[in-house]
């Protein structure tokens, strides 16, 4: 699709974008590549860096409440995008998001989910993960996910800034996990956790 | 010679060395590497080939004139700055500085130069930018490792922006009987700082024992030094025909530009090491960042401007 072609090519322009495959090679999914998440940058960064290929069978996973505002929010998540748009609030929810996440991995396609939950506008460098990985990934034992550490987008797009700043963007993929066999919820996700952060550059 | 003539044969004399220069690498893959991985060797090839790119994107700038020339300034100015900023200490309080600084101080240097304001191209970055950027810090009320933000981000653009467009500056230069070949000026500049660049490597690489400087770059030795600097103001000299200069006087230049050229790389090597790195970035296969092949043109773009402004024009 062209606009989605134009934001790859815009994001790479602006970011220099490269990709690093440490952990594993690219291959065809279902995957679920997880990564930080600092800026909506984090989006067209990692789609800009996947091969066309894959790209193309690759969706990311977002809020409903902040993509379903405006036309042109709705306009980039359903036609550019193509996200898997899920509610984030449990109690108001008529679809359950680990359903909707199954879905979308048994038709064969790959998705990118930001386990923080938001956008990390702290000091730390990564904030506390959400269960929703572990609850997939107990619902599709197979399923392998993927850390992406994305290093410098948060600078590039601070939240809330609408011009982003070119500084050059390095994304490093590490080896892909799967559930173990009577690993419990907390397990899972400190693993996972502890997998990406390993990824992130030495800290000055 | 008319100045297409001269233009001609100098491009024709680099692409005959680089053949000559590809001729050697495929060679040395054949027999010394058998094909097999070789890290040095591939390197000497992956940084031949991008020779390659780099003297087929000057020549097709050359084909537009100023217009070319200032264009292609400023994307590379636009990349090493992005470079330099990309492993600068920032805070969320820059935002403002830093997109001033790129979509802003940049583009109006570049406009500044390519009318040939000199009055005002040559003290925009160093007065203006440098007193609005702290402005623009200050405003946004942080004020933690302020002095360090604020002085980095204007050598940034100092090292990136200003320096650098002091080669499409040159352009500008009225040099009476000269006229009409500035081109070959920036030609001049950039084919004796780099191969006093590669001279150096290789002089380095075959007869060198003495280090130089250990702690800030330790390939480079004074065998290199002094062989490439030797050798590249010899080709200067030989390139005085494309020059408003004498023989004499384009060895002269020649030199001032090589020993600029030296200290701008061992100036840009001790940031890098600063700042725990060993390449600028990746945007030249081979060679790193655009900085690491640009850390010697930066230095001696501005010296080479005003000597021959001052002497000629």
């Amino acid at each position: 699709m062209l606009v989605g072609r134009g934001l790859c090519v815009l994001a790479k322009a602006l970011t220099g974008a490269r990709i690093l495959w440490q952990g594993c090679a690219p291959a065809a999914g279902p995957r679920v590549y997880y990564a930080n998440h600092g800026s909506h940058g984090d989006f067209a960064l990692i789609w800009a860096c996947l091969p066309p290929d894959l790209r193309a069978r690759t969706r990311p996973v977002a809020g409903a409440d902040y993509w379903r505002q405006g036309r042109l929010r709705t306009y980039v998540a359903e036609r550019v995008i193509r996200a898997v748009l899920i509610d984030r609030n449990p109690k108001a929810r008529t679809e359950d998001p680990i359903r909707q996440m199954e879905v979308v991995v048994d038709a064969g396609d790959s998705l990118i989910v930001f386990p923080e939950g938001t956008r990390n506008t702290t000091d730390e460098a990564l904030l506390p993960f959400k269960s929703g990985i572990y609850h997939l990934a107990r619902a599709r034992p197979d399923l392998e996910f993927v850390p992406v550490w994305i290093e410098n987008a948060r600078r590039v797009m601070p939240k809330g800034r609408l011009l982003p700043v070119p500084l050059l963007c390095t994304l490093t993929v590490g080896a892909p996990i799967t559930l173990q066999p009577g690993e419990d919820k907390a397990a899972f996700v400190d693993r996972t956790r502890a997998a990406l952060l390993a990824l992130m550059p030495a800290a000055e | 010679m008319t100045p297409q003539q001269q233009t001609w044969s100098l491009f024709a004399g680099i692409g005959a060395i680089l053949v000559v220069a590809s001729l050697i690498g495929w060679v040395l893959k054949l027999t010394v590497a058998k094909h097999a991985p070789h890290p040095t060797i591939d390197n000497l090839n992956a940084r031949i080939k991008a020779w390659w790119v780099m003297v087929g994107v000057i020549g097709f700038a050359f084909l537009f004139g100023r217009p070319g020339v200032t264009l292609l300034f400023l994307f590379i100015s636009f990349a090493a700055l992005r470079e330099f900023m990309t492993l600068t200490y920032t805070r969320s309080a820059d935002y403002l500085a830093l997109t001033a600084g790129f979509f802003f101080v940049l583009p109006v240097q570049y406009a500044l130069v390519y009318t040939g304001w000199y009055g005002l191209y040559s003290i925009f970055i160093p007065v203006y930018a440098f007193l609005l950027l702290p402005i623009l810090e200050v405003a946004a009320g942080d004020t933690r490792r302020f002095l360090e933000r604020t002085a980095k981000m204007q050598w940034g653009l100092m090292i990136s922006v200003f320096c650098l467009s002091h080669v499409p500056a040159l352009l500008t230069l009225d040099i009476p009987g000269y006229e009409g070949r500035n081109l070959l000026l920036i030609a001049f500049l950039v084919v004796v700082v780099q191969s006093s660049d590669v001279l150096q490597y290789v002089w380095g690489k075959l007869f060198g024992k003495t280090k130089l400087a250990p702690e800030v770059s330790p390939s480079k030795t004074v065998e290199g030094l002094v062989g490439g600097v030797a050798s590249a103001t010899a080709i200067g000299a030989a390139l005085w025909w494309i020059t408003p200069f004498s023989p004499w006087q384009a060895a002269l230049m020649a030199l001032a530009i090589n020993v600029m050229g030296f200290f701008g790389g061992l100036v840009l090597s001790a940031i890098k090491r600063d700042r725990g790195v060993k390449d600028w970035g990746h945007m030249i296969e081979g060679h790193g960042g655009m900085l690491d092949r640009l850390d010697s043109v930066v230095f001696a773009a501005p010296v080479f401007f005003h000597l021959t402004r001052y002497f000629w024009t």
